[in-house]
């Protein structure tokens, strides 16, 4: 069941097309932003169908309510703007859900004809002040414009440009960590506190999406970062964001510098050894105490494990592919452990992946294909040339793996074939220990699995 | 608590035994900011479209609209798996200022040449016509350079509802009827349309018609295959499922190859064998087929009877809630409840039209709220008044469902499991049964308090 026929050559062709993308749309990733704020309620200006499909990929993933409202564009919209809409659809988010904040992004329709955000603002107050009851922020997000990872990174800018406040600096710090798991976010605040450091981390979805099973209906799930601690990232004494592809972004932290004078850093996602040693670093000299006991045991239970398992990994090959500081940090981790990155892909194009990967990476092969702006079907065509032992990315590679029956293991988003993907660890060396043992047992299950002998005993 | 915003309120009824059925004012723009569960007119085509495994499916916009769209349904194909990919011109910023058509005729070039699809369909999403591509232009041409047909399908998602797309793909498919060779057709022949193969249910089905001696020229669109499509007038009776998305394409036919139609559904035992005898009747020349129906009908239910009357004890009582798709579909439901001894307290479509909605209340039981377009909130409130013990739509309603610590059925497009033909009910009853009485129900917070509802705002 060839889904993708096969040619002869081995080469990917250059397809005018995108083909079963490595990548989704700028505004979803802006709505997940916002549901990462308390009491705040993603709103797209645009068509109805935007909400109903991010939310149902959003919702596969995270199986939580994720409501997003749309001002749900007509025809009449299109041609003389959607200003009617817009207004109907913020009050009627205002009196059924009582939000904290309106968070609203536009779509490709919205920036196509025009729209002229900060102007239908200004009418909607102008008309019903009384029944603006909430702050709205809004970010631009046309989709033609970058992938899910640019809006992400735009609406966390949004959210600290419209509502950062500045005031003396205080020792606390902001921690953008962009596109994580929620339990990824839960160990950051639990690293953070541990540090003894206040901190806004933005955005925190990590109750908002991964909660309880209610007592009692809860119209927006309960968690998130509190719109005090977004207006106290002007005050802060230095800002953290992660991702070595922002290197000329942007983003919140450049804005927060720019706007605030608060200082930034933006270290590689933590993933691995080196990375999460860079990150525990700098927060020793943001917060003047050295690395909790706690997590220096993490660090020697995970050197100590890596050691017991090298063997069954070593030199094997991998395809890694995702958001591109998701790739850059697994392939960082991968390159520690003795594995081999043959191919590292992304869907993003932020021309800086591939040196910005060599960086966080310097055992990578020289060889070693390195692509930006990929699609899903470029990587089928390129795997089988690259005899892979495994696949680490999102469910969405599951059909090549499985062409090549080698393991996938799931990382990142979506995950929408597997329970638990908003739990899977990545970051620190708690997360590289998870991701460690899901790698060298998902080699261990093929060696075991294709042996004659079946043994028990490894 | 959740109060109806005063623009929706006239979209919910309550049935009541003393006063007549009423109209609700459907098939309108989904209010703006009500969180609607619909989706689009993009979405509408893509649906129905999608299932015709042969044909290469071109989205043309911006990424996401083919991103969402990617091999997410439960449509099984017994050969091509071409429409299984996500294909997409992928509109950068330069091609919405200087327009997008070049970008299009290269990539169905290219895609084309490679894959050597039987046709294609090109759909357009928000902004194509307002960057001004001539989508028909295009697909005229590169139909006349590749020899295939290509068909634009008109699905801008603002222009109109999810009901415009399902009009806009029997447009485009219809393109294609009437263009093969019809020789050696049966007397005794049916196209099924709107049946899309969900987890190998079209295969169930055409079990069923041939074990009848009906032969099924095309199911459009499941499992199909573009040469189907084109001898589809060659059949003498067209079978409507699903008939919000493909009774206009039934008229079509009816219009210009005289063939007429039937409304079935193939969910549930009465549905589904009612289904069968009306096909029977209607080739009642032959009357052979009237008793291989009827000996089909006997043989399959009493294969499942048993099995289905373990599940039935375990669901007397029930109270449930449904928010499907399309109307008719509930109506198979709250039959299939009822013969499970459940009774259905809360009932709702997307795109239900006013005749839906009126026959909704003739057999709902009193009391029943019936709801156009509804939203989460809503169907939260709905529930919790209700105190319903399952919920039947699809994934966007899964999390309302169990939030509340409500079981859930997933009805919808996405399922892997075969809910259609007798087997298929068996299946509803087994899924229906597994989360109605799991264990885990114990440990929700909602249960544990059971009926000391309290609404957080």
């Amino acid at each position: 069941m060839n889904a993708i026929p096969q040619e002869e050559e081995p080469r990917s062709k250059n397809f005018t097309s995108t083909r079963n993308a490595c990548k989704l749309c700028t505004p979803l990733g802006a709505c997940l932003v916002f549901r990462g704020v308390e009491g705040c309620i993603p709103f797209l200006h645009g068509s109805q169908g935007c909400s109903t499909y991010i939310r149902r990929y959003l919702i596969s993933h995270f199986r939580e309510p994720m409501d997003i409202a749309s001002s749900n564009f007509h025809e009449e919209s299109a041609i003389f703007g959607g200003s009617a809409n817009f207004q109907q659809g913020t009050l009627n988010v205002l009196r059924q859900y009582q939000p904290q904040l309106i968070g609203v992004a536009t779509t490709c329709l919205a920036e196509t004809i025009g729209e002229d955000m900060p102007r239908l603002l200004q009418d909607l107050r102008e008309k019903h002040g009384d029944r603006v009851t909430a702050p709205i922020v809004t970010v631009s997000t046309a989709s033609y414009r970058g992938t899910h990872m640019d809006g992400f990174h735009a609406a966390v800018k949004a959210l600290v440009e419209q509502l950062g406040r500045p005031g003396e600096t205080t020792g606390a710090v902001n921690l953008f960590p962009g596109m994580v798991s929620a339990a990824d976010l839960r160990l950051l605040k639990e690293i953070l506190s541990d540090f003894g450091l206040n901190y806004t981390l933005l955005p925190d979805y990590s109750e908002t999406m991964d909660g309880e099973t209610w007592s009692q209906y809860e119209k927006l799930q309960s968690g998130g970062t509190p719109l005090k601690a977004i207006a106290a990232t002007g005050s802060a004494k230095a800002s953290i964001e992660f991702g070595r592809t922002l290197v000329a972004g942007e983003t919140a932290g450049s804005s927060l510098l720019k706007k605030f004078n608060v200082p930034r850093h933006w270290p590689g996602l933590p993933i691995g050894i080196r990375e999460s040693d860079a990150f525990f670093q700098l927060l020793s000299e943001l917060s003047g105490r050295s690395m909790p006991v706690k997590y220096q045991r993490e660090r020697g239970r995970l050197v100590d494990s890596l050691i017991d398992g090298h063997k069954y990994i070593f030199e094997k090959r991998a395809i890694v592919y995702g958001e591109e500081d998701l790739v850059i940090g697994l392939a960082s981790f991968l390159c520690e452990i003795g594995v081999t990155p043959v191919l590292c892909a992304s869907g993003g194009r932020s021309r800086h992946f591939e040196k910005a990967l060599r960086e966080a990476a310097p055992a990578l092969p020289g060889d070693t294909l390195v692509k930006e702006g990929f699609d899903f079907a470029e990587i089928a065509e390129l795997a089988p040339s690259l005899r892979p032992d495994f696949f680490m990315g999102s469910s969405k590679g599951y059909r090549t793996a499985r062409e090549l029956k080698v393991p996938l293991v799931r990382v990142g988003f979506p995950i929408h074939d597997r329970m638990g993907g908003q739990r899977v660890l990545h970051l620190g060396y708690r997360g590289a220990q998870e991701l460690y043992d899901r790698i060298v047992n998902a080699l261990l299950e093929v060696k075991q699995e294709t042996s004659t002998v079946g043994y028990a005993y490894l | 608590m959740i109060e109806l915003l005063p623009e929706r309120r006239s979209q919910v009824v309550r049935k009541s035994s003393d006063t007549p059925a009423t109209d609700l004012p459907c098939g309108k723009a989904s209010t703006a900011g009500s969180v609607s569960q619909r989706a689009c007119v993009f979405c509408g085509s893509r649906v129905v479209l999608y299932p015709i495994s042969d044909a290469l499916h071109l989205v043309h916009g911006p990424i996401g609209c083919a991103a969402y769209t990617w091999d997410i349904r439960g449509s099984l194909s017994s050969g091509p798996e071409l429409n299984r990919n996500s294909f997409s011109t992928d509109l950068q910023e330069m091609d919405v200022i200087f327009g997008g058509e070049k970008k299009l005729e290269a990539a169905l070039l290219e895609l084309i040449a490679h894959y050597h699809p039987k046709a294609a369909f090109v759909y357009s999403t928000c902004i194509v016509g307002l960057i001004g591509d001539d989508v028909s232009a295009i697909c005229k041409r590169v139909g006349a350079k590749t020899g295939i047909p290509v068909l634009p399908v008109h699905s801008e998602g603002f222009k109109g509802t999810k009901k415009d797309g399902y009009r806009a793909a029997c447009e485009a498919v219809y393109q294609l009827a009437g263009t093969g060779d019809i020789a050696g057709i049966s007397p005794h022949s049916i196209n099924i349309l709107g049946e899309f193969n969900l987890a190998g249910e079209t295969w169930i089905l055409r079990d069923y018609y041939k074990r009848m001696g009906i032969e099924v020229v095309a199911c459009i669109t499941g499992d199909s295959r573009i040469e189907d499509i084109r001898r589809c007038h060659g059949a003498k009776l067209n079978l409507v499922q699903c008939s919000g998305s493909m009774t206009h394409l039934a008229k079509m036919l009816e219009r210009d190859h005289g063939i007429p139609f039937q409304r079935v559904s193939y969910f549930g035992i009465e549905d589904m064998s009612a289904a069968l005898y009306e096909a029977a009747k209607h080739f009642s020349d032959d009357p052979t087929i009237m008793s291989r129906a009827q000996q089909l009908v006997r043989e399959e239910i009493a294969a499942i009877y048993p099995e289905l009357q373990r599940y039935k004890q375990k669901l007397v009582g029930k109270k449930v809630a449904i928010y499907v798709g399309g109307a008719f579909k509930a109506f198979s439901l709250i039959r299939i409840l009822r013969l499970l001894g459940m009774e259905t307290a809360v009932v709702g479509s997307q795109t239900g039209d006013t005749e839906d909605y009126r026959q909704l209340q003739e057999i709902s039981n009193p009391g029943t709220i019936i709801v156009d377009d509804s939203n989460p909130l809503e169907l939260a409130k709905f529930c919790l008044e209700k105190d319903v013990d399952l919920f039947i739509g699809g994934v966007k309603e899964r999390p309302i469902a169990y939030k509340l610590g409500i079981g859930f059925c997933d009805h919808n497009h996405e399922r892997k499991e075969p809910l259609a033909g007798f087997v298929g009910m068996l299946n509803f009853a087994k899924e229906v049964y597994a989360s109605v009485a799991s264990p885990v129900w114990q440990f929700a917070p909602r249960r544990a308090n059971r009926g000391k509802e309290a609404v957080r705002a």
